[in-house]
């Protein structure tokens, strides 16, 4: 096989002979702890076609990257090869150094002897032998490499924003002041997300709807931005700088723009009294089948619930609403779905999360008592605008003498969610600080560890702990109604193993507080794989790098904003928010992005065009010229996936960077052992 | 070294070679996620990047078996998460055509394994990969280059006593 040979006449232009540098990183200790780099580098030295071969503590930084600028002028190298890290963490950074130097950035390989050698094996021996190897396959490989070039796209300056929680809307601000357009989509029928319905904030005590609701109307107000709620995401095509995307939006049976918000039909509606389980206040409320989320929703429109709507179920209504809007004539029950197409360049990610079922957690008795709580309840019973108008009340109207907030439900456990979910204690202690301020009631915190590590947050732990709030470190065992004592007759009892005191405690408690942990969305992987994302492994979107790219997600022009990511804290969601805005702005205001090269092409004497490779494409980036009769690829379209290369009957196609030889080579000589 | 001279030269352990192929998008990011996490694997694996499974061209595979391999691992994303969109169906497809004919080759099946390995299951490349290991250290050598020699030997007995019996023939 012709791949046999390499190591001569394959330089820059074809012409001149290879002349390669190989730079091996210690990493520190990283690499340099199980890799013995100096016997890498040495066995380099005898590799064909190696020029220089050297040994340095941290290749990546500055001076490690002008040791091969300075070779390549120096000792005229047309081949590159840095044994380090993995090629996904710092390729970009050497072939950057590469180019710098004057030489073609795809003249490098990098191959990865820390995640891949030192870091997974533990006998250094061995561990050197398979660095020796893998850098023989990669001095062969970069001997067949050729000069190639990224192609240009211009990018398309809008962007859309999924997701209109605190992140979405600070994103989504941030863009639009910066005076890019931006596109909201939100399922629900009003922005806000789960911030909306807090009624304070830790560890300040500001009030959520003070600080939330300016916002959510400087996004309708804002010209930039054109808000989408109660749509859908329902495709996405396309690539970085270029997304096409098409949007749902389901009928609300109210004309939006005709709507007013003056909610006469809300009062006017058949249904004197508000009869179904109102959403927003977690089913503690009612509402009508006509209605508006909450009073501050954005847009302020109302819609109607089909399920529940008298003229939607059965035709037969005297459509009082209709009546009462009037002139105004925004009552459309003849609304469809309808799709809508939208082109943009980038995408924020901003859906957010949902709070843990607290009915998995059987023993807690939620759904079983009438008086266990989930804490996003409690959040709406102390809320002024909540059903009981901020009354904290049992079901029987009584304001409760004893109340028992459960922490870590659903987290930090092995049978439900692993994750620590980062919020439930701090907004316990809210929680706790606000029953204290709205009745008399002894407050009992049970925790497995306090964790207040925002900033101002453990003042926040010390004031509430001052103000008299009791805290016992134990997991719940049982929420009960079985009482030993009379004292605890006709009330919930909390058992839990007090670990501090050394023995079980029985706390009757008017009110059960459950803090339910965080989880991703139920359909989380549907948008992950609409947006070619990743999750980790509890089901979070994955970011691209932990430290190094943290709002990127593996597709160009994709970004993560908020809990979406992972549990997160509303200080913590907006910079984040504000870190991915940051991101898009780099690509809008560059103009344009750079195309790997790794595309397909098709060497035309050789195809027999016999259209195999056709129904390969996922992209149809591939045709075929009917008159020449061969197969033809259009590089603007091709993502280098190379599936059609390894179809093509002929090896008529080729991957720039992943070509047969170039492969073939590095497969045998990783598997030729190290002299 | 002094012993050097009384214990007599033991025989180079065999150790199996493992060639692994993985896409850049999941499996192997899973690589380098087992790699951050310090997940100890097997040292007798030799890592491929490419950028889809559906690359992976069955050239490759036997390549590697011809050119010292015992095994051959090939990684890819859950059906479902392709970064482009279907590669890996079509890897899958492939793969189940390869089998047969490494059958046929006299290749034992456990040599040859395609893995959905998702970015986030570093655990999964430490499991296949000790369990590859294990698996072909149970089979042996592959020597691919041997038992070729082995065939076209037979080959050439068969074709050997053919010949004399065409030679007996001819006599009679």
């Amino acid at each position: 096989m012709s791949h046999h040979k390499h190591g001569n006449n394959q330089g820059n232009g074809g012409s001149e002979p290879v002349r390669v540098g190989v730079y091996t990183c210690y990493c520190g200790s990283n690499i340099a702890a199980m890799v013995d780099v100096e016997a890498v580098a040495k066995f380099a030295e005898k590799l064909p076609g190696v020029v220089v071969s050297r040994a340095y503590k941290y290749m990546c930084s500055d001076p490690g990257q002008e040791l091969i600028a300075q070779d390549i002028k120096e000792h005229k190298l047309n081949r590159i090869v840095v044994a380090a890290c993995s090629p996904l963490l710092h390729e970009h950074t050497f072939r950057t150094a590469t180019g710098r130097a004057g030489l073609n950035p795809y003249f490098l390989h990098m191959v990865s002897i820390r995640e891949h050698a030192s870091w997974v094996h533990d006998d250094k021996a061995n561990s050197t032998e398979k660095a020796k190897e893998i850098l023989q396959g990669a001095v062969a490989r970069v001997a067949l490499h050729k000069a190639l070039e990224k192609a240009k796209v211009p990018v398309n300056p809008d962007v859309l924003v999924v997701g209109g929680g605190i992140a979405g809307i600070h994103a989504a601000l941030t863009l639009a002041n910066a005076n890019k357009k931006v596109i909201l989509v939100e399922r629900d029928a009003t922005i806000g997300g789960h911030m909306a319905k807090f009624d304070k904030t830790f560890p300040t005590l500001d009030c959520a709807a003070c600080i939330l609701t300016p916002k959510m109307s400087a996004v309708r107000a804002h010209p930039n931005i054109t808000l989408k709620t109660w749509a859908e995401v329902t495709k996405v095509e396309g690539y970085v700088g270029n997304f096409k995307v098409q949007i749902k939006q389901k009928p609300r049976y109210i004309n939006e723009d005709l709507c007013v918000g003056c909610m006469e039909c809300i009062k006017a509606c058949v249904f004197k009294e508000p009869k179904f389980s109102d959403e927003f206040n977690q089913g503690l409320g009612k509402r009508k089948p006509v209605y508006i989320p909450f009073p501050q929703a954005v847009p302020p429109v109302v819609l109607v619930d089909p399920a529940t709507c008298l003229k939607l179920k059965t035709g037969k209504c005297k459509q009082t609403c209709v009546e009462a809007c009037g002139e105004r004539k925004a009552f459309d029950f003849e609304q469809k779905e309808t799709f809508e197409e939208v082109q943009v360049g980038t995408v924020i990610v901003a859906t957010g999360f949902k709070t843990f079922d607290a009915g998995r957690q059987a023993l807690y008795g939620y759904g079983v008592y009438p008086e266990v709580y989930t804490a996003l309840e409690i959040e709406r019973l102390i809320n002024a605008s909540g059903p009981t108008g901020g009354h904290l009340v049992t079901k029987k109207g009584e304001a409760p003498k004893s109340v028992a907030i459960i922490h870590c439900v659903g987290s930090r456990d092995e049978h439900t969610n692993k994750w620590c979910s980062r919020v439930c204690c701090m907004y316990s202690l809210k929680l706790a600080h606000m029953i204290k301020a709205h009745t008399t009631a002894q407050v009992y915190n049970f925790y497995i560890d306090m964790r207040a590590a925002g900033k101002g947050y453990e003042e926040f732990y010390n004031r509430v702990l001052e103000e008299g709030v009791q805290f016992i470190r134990g997991r719940v065992a049982e929420v009960t109604d079985w009482a030993m004592t009379p004292d605890e007759e006709g009330r919930l009892v909390v058992r839990a193993e007090d670990t501090l005191a050394g023995f079980v405690r029985r706390i009757p408690a008017d009110m059960v507080v459950l803090a339910t942990g965080l989880e991703p969305h139920k359909d989380a992987q549907d948008v992950r794989r609409m947006f070619n994302m990743s999750c980790s492994g509890e089901g979070f979107f994955l970011e691209r790098h932990p430290k190094l790219a943290p709002v990127n997600t593996p597709t160009d022009g994709i970004f993560l904003a908020g809990a979406c990511q992972g549990p997160k804290d509303i200080p913590d969601t907006v910079a984040q928010a504000g870190a991915a805005a940051a991101e898009a702005l780099a690509l809008i205001d560059r103009g344009h992005v750079e195309i790997e090269p790794n595309t397909a092409y098709v060497v035309e004497e050789e195809c027999s065009g016999c259209k195999t490779c056709l129904s390969m494409c996922p992209y149809t980036a591939i045709t075929r010229d009917e008159v020449k009769k061969k197969a033809v690829i259009n590089p603007a379209m091709c993502k280098g996936c190379g599936t059609c290369v390894a179809a093509c009957p002929s090896g008529s196609i080729r991957q720039n960077l992943f070509e047969d030889e170039q492969v073939l080579v590095e497969i045998e000589e990783v598997l030729t052992r190290a002299a | 070294m002094q012993h050097k001279d009384k214990t007599p030269q033991a025989p180079e352990a065999w150790k199996p070679r493992l060639l692994a192929i993985f896409c850049n998008w999941c499996t192997y990011t899973a690589a380098d996620l087992a790699g951050v996490s310090r997940m100890k694997y097997a040292d007798n694996v030799r890592i491929v990047r490419v950028m889809c499974s559906g690359r992976v061209d069955p050239q490759f595979v036997l390549d590697a078996f011809a050119r010292g391999a015992d095994g051959v691992l090939i990684g890819g994303c859950h059906p479902g998460d392709c970064h482009y969109i279907e590669g890996n169906y079509k890897a899958l497809r492939r793969s189940e055509l390869l089998k047969r004919m490494l059958a046929d080759m006299g290749i034992e099946p456990k040599r040859y394994r395609l893995e959905w390995i998702s970015a986030s299951e570093g655990d999964k490349v430490q499991r296949v990969i000790n369990e590859m290991v294990t698996e072909i250290k149970a089979l042996g050598p592959l020597d691919l280059p041997g038992r070729a020699k082995a065939w076209d030997e037979e080959v050439a007995e068969l074709e050997g006593e053919l010949k004399e019996k065409k030679g007996e023939c001819a006599n009679v």
